[in-house]
């Protein structure tokens, strides 16, 4: 039990991101769901990336066992992508907020349900 | 503009500090930890401090708008920059071998323009983040 | 240095370079020359590469390691034929749509922000170039990001407040999606070691049954499948495309799904190998129905769509299920139509949506907000504006598989397929599709050809040239490929076989 506990510690960090995605309606709270769920990721890779007692890849006599540095490169590479997304995704809630005045996802999809009803009676109205 | 004198004596005095300390995160970045991505996100750091402290008009005075525009993009472009001359001067596409005579050399070389072009775009591309969020009333 | 051997790496940085200069230079004019300038490269490139690749023996490849480090270790690029057609596909789009894209760009997008557009429309390019030529796994997600996080950006700067949502929702389910494609990776670089697609191949077969590797199977399966639009988890698609600016659409449609399928080709047959996806798990069974419920539930809400746009992205769905389809017949046949219908529909769709920008500007009232192409502006369109309209049958003709169109050829292989798969009930249902398809275009040729226009909505000219001309470029070419079919069914044959296990 206690050797997966890194791998334990990942699904519920993937789980637990994936459900608020799913089962939150605030686009913000969505958006910290996406950040927990992308964060497991990170775990998935470095946690089997360190080598207890593992030292940085030197090359020299002294040092004899190392980490592979290539997970942490890959995971710089991967958070870098998940500031991007979240730094976009909080822009577009921001914009949402400004054009629709809630960043609630029901009230979004209740007034766009007004638009397209009021687009389609217009429509009648002219035919 | 906070009015707060502690934290403005402070920041005065911090902020320095924390500039040169990006520029030794990057420049040191070869022997110890560190590199452009951390660099740049520090020293965007300093200027958001100092816009916090200051407002917004005077953190445009230091860096306007337009300059971080060119820094996000120029950073970009030192880094392809670095991969064309590897092209120019005979191997692959960012091939650091060929950037000098010695190899080994050229390796540092190459990493380290790499390095510097990641964190003036990692530098400008915080800022620009910040100044769009800052800079937007409550609608 | 000679030039040629270098085609590899400059057909990502080419596009790649436009886009940085097009911010540096902060100018919208500029940007779009630019950003066009170095899609056009792209295209030259991709067909350097094609006719580099030409010249190889079936199921040779061309590789470039990136930095002069030698694979497994550094990245490498590899391009085969069917990574060459795709990219002649993906760059031959984006000159193309890019060259039309002035005059509808003009109107629906503030003038202020055309330099970072057409930036955004640069690193997009770049990304989908890169997705297609890398052969290293992580390279595949982060050149997938770079696609995706700009195609948000990109859609998002539609004129309707709706499109805001659209792109959000794409960011979340994208994200997602990306997500848990780099789970699979990572699941399969902790089996085997390596990111180099080959090198993964080659390891894989000792431990293809343990559960990490059936897991990243699932992973990228359901990530690939979120990106591709695969029915049921196509929901972010119909908005997306409805709503984001004309040229995004027209080019988001003819590539980005398409880009996807490729990627979920290669993570197939050149990763995993089939005898793991196609006969230990039931896989073919699943892709068969899903493709089957993407073929009539999609078309079939493409019909009662009274948006021009909308309409066309249903049936984007639907058309995605034939390429599916394809690929779960899992022999030579079926992923040949798979590709073959990959590059026609990419080429069909992008005229159509390149169209109906146009279709945008010739109903805009000068000085208001570009309208929607809802049927009760079209009404009685044709006589005003007789070549757009003209285009979009042409164009709609090939996604009913009309004889003498490209889209004819890959319902032609797609059956061929499913009779050798013993499956000849499968003939009728791509038939039955078919009908569907002709549904929802004879709307639109009812509406333009034989209703007069509703009173108010009389005014509409012709698009511009600009728009007009590269628009039909694609047309003709829907109709090229349908009758020389050497280029897209020769290659796509040649690349289905040396992907599928010999003999087969």
């Amino acid at each position: 039990m206690i050797e997966h506990f890194s791998y334990i510690v990942t699904v519920f960090l993937m789980i637990a991101g994936l459900y608020i995605v799913i089962a939150r309606g605030n686009l913000i709270k969505k958006l910290v769901g996406l950040s927990i769920f992308q964060t497991s990721v990170y775990l998935l890779y470095l946690a089997p990336g360190k080598l207890l007692g593992g030292t940085a890849p030197i090359l020299a006599p002294a040092y004899g066992v190392y980490s592979n540095p290539l997970p942490h490169v890959l995971i710089l590479t991967a958070i870098v992508v998940g500031v991007a997304t979240l730094a976009l995704g909080l822009a577009l809630a921001v914009r949402i907020r400004e054009v629709y005045g809630t960043i609630e996802e029901d009230e979004i999809l209740a007034l766009d349900h007004r638009i397209e009803e009021a687009e389609e009676q217009g429509e009648e109205r002219r035919a | 503009m906070t009015k707060d004198l502690l934290l403005r004596v402070i920041g005065k005095l911090l902020i320095p500090f924390i500039l040169l300390f990006a520029l030794y995160v990057m420049f040191h970045g070869d022997y110890g930890p560190g590199g452009g991505f951390q660099a740049g996100v520090i020293f965007a750091a300093g200027i958001v401090f100092y816009a916090l402290i200051f407002g917004m008009d005077n953190a445009r005075k230091v860096m306007p708008d337009w300059l971080v525009e060119i820094l996000l993009a120029a950073g970009v472009l030192l880094y392809i920059g670095v991969g064309l001359a590897g092209l120019l001067l005979g191997g692959n596409f960012l091939d650091y071998f060929v950037l000098d005579a010695d190899p080994i050399h050229g390796q540092h070389r190459g990493i380290f323009w790499v390095e510097l072009g990641v964190m003036i775009t990692v530098c400008g591309v915080m800022l620009k983040i910040f100044y769009m969020f800052a800079s937007r009333g409550r609608g | 240095m000679s030039l040629a051997t270098h085609l590899p790496a400059l057909q990502v940085v080419l596009p790649l370079l436009s886009a940085p200069l097009a911010v540096l230079l902060r100018h919208g004019g500029v940007a779009f020359v630019l950003v066009t300038a170095g899609a056009w490269a792209a295209f030259a490139t991709a067909i350097g590469l094609w006719l580099q690749v030409g010249q190889l023996e079936q199921g040779a490849f061309i590789s470039y390691p990136i930095g002069s480090w030698a694979p497994p270790w550094g990245i490498e690029y590899r391009v085969d034929r069917l990574t060459s057609l795709v990219l002649l596909l993906v760059s031959g789009m984006a000159a193309l749509v890019l060259t039309a894209s002035r005059a509808s760009v003009e109107r629906e997008i503030p003038r202020e922000s055309h330099y970072l557009f057409y930036a955004m429309f640069g690193l997009c390019l770049a990304g989908l170039l890169g997705i297609t030529i890398t052969a290293d796994a992580f390279n595949v997600f982060v050149f997938l990001e770079i696609s995706s996080l700009s195609s948000y950006v990109l859609i998002a700067l539609g004129r309707d407040r709706r499109a805001l949502a659209a792109a959000y929702r794409y960011l979340i389910m994208g994200t997602i999606g990306a997500t848990f494609i780099v789970i699979g990776i990572g699941f399969l670089y902790l089996m085997t070691g390596t990111l180099n697609l080959a090198d993964m191949a080659a390891r894989i077969g000792a431990i293809e049954s343990s559960r990490p590797v059936l897991a990243a199977l699932a992973f990228l399966t359901v990530g690939i499948s979120l990106k591709l639009a695969l029915f049921p988890l196509h929901q972010w698609l119909p908005n997306a495309y409805t709503y984001a600016p004309s040229v995004v659409t027209a080019f988001l449609a003819a590539t980005a799904t398409k880009v996807s399928v490729y990627v979920l080709i290669r993570f197939y047959f050149s990763v995993f190998g089939e005898s793991l996806v196609f006969d230990k798990l039931p896989l073919p069974q699943i892709m068969l129905w899903l493709s089957l419920f993407a073929m009539f539930a999609a078309s079939f809400t493409a019909i009662f769509q009274d948006n021009l746009k909308r309409l066309f992205a249903y049936s984007s769905v639907g058309q995605m299920g034939y390429i599916t389809l394809g690929l779960s017949f899992d022999s030579v046949n079926g992923l040949a139509a798979s590709i073959v219908h990959l590059f026609n529909h990419g080429i069909a769709k992008g005229a159509l949506f390149l169209l109906i920008g146009g279709l945008v500007l010739g109903i805009a009232k000068p000085g208001s907000a570009p309208p929607t192409p809802s049927f009760d502006r079209l009404a009685g369109l044709a006589k005003r504006m007789p070549l757009t309209c003209l285009g979009i049958v042409i164009a709609g003709l090939s996604l009913i598989g009309v004889p003498g169109t490209a889209g004819f050829i890959s319902k032609w292989y797609l059956i061929l397929a499913a009779l050798e798969s013993g499956q000849p009930w499968l003939v009728g249902a791509v038939l039955l599709s078919s009908l569907l398809a002709i549904a929802y275009l004879w709307r639109f040729v009812e509406v333009a050809y034989l209703r007069s226009p509703a009173p108010g909505h009389e005014a509409g000219t012709e698009a511009p040239h600009s728009l007009l001309i590269p628009a039909w470029l694609l047309v003709a070419g829907t109709i090229w490929f349908g009758l020389d079919t050497s280029l897209s069914l020769g290659s796509a044959l040649e690349a289905a076989g040396s992907l599928v296990r010999s003999g087969r």
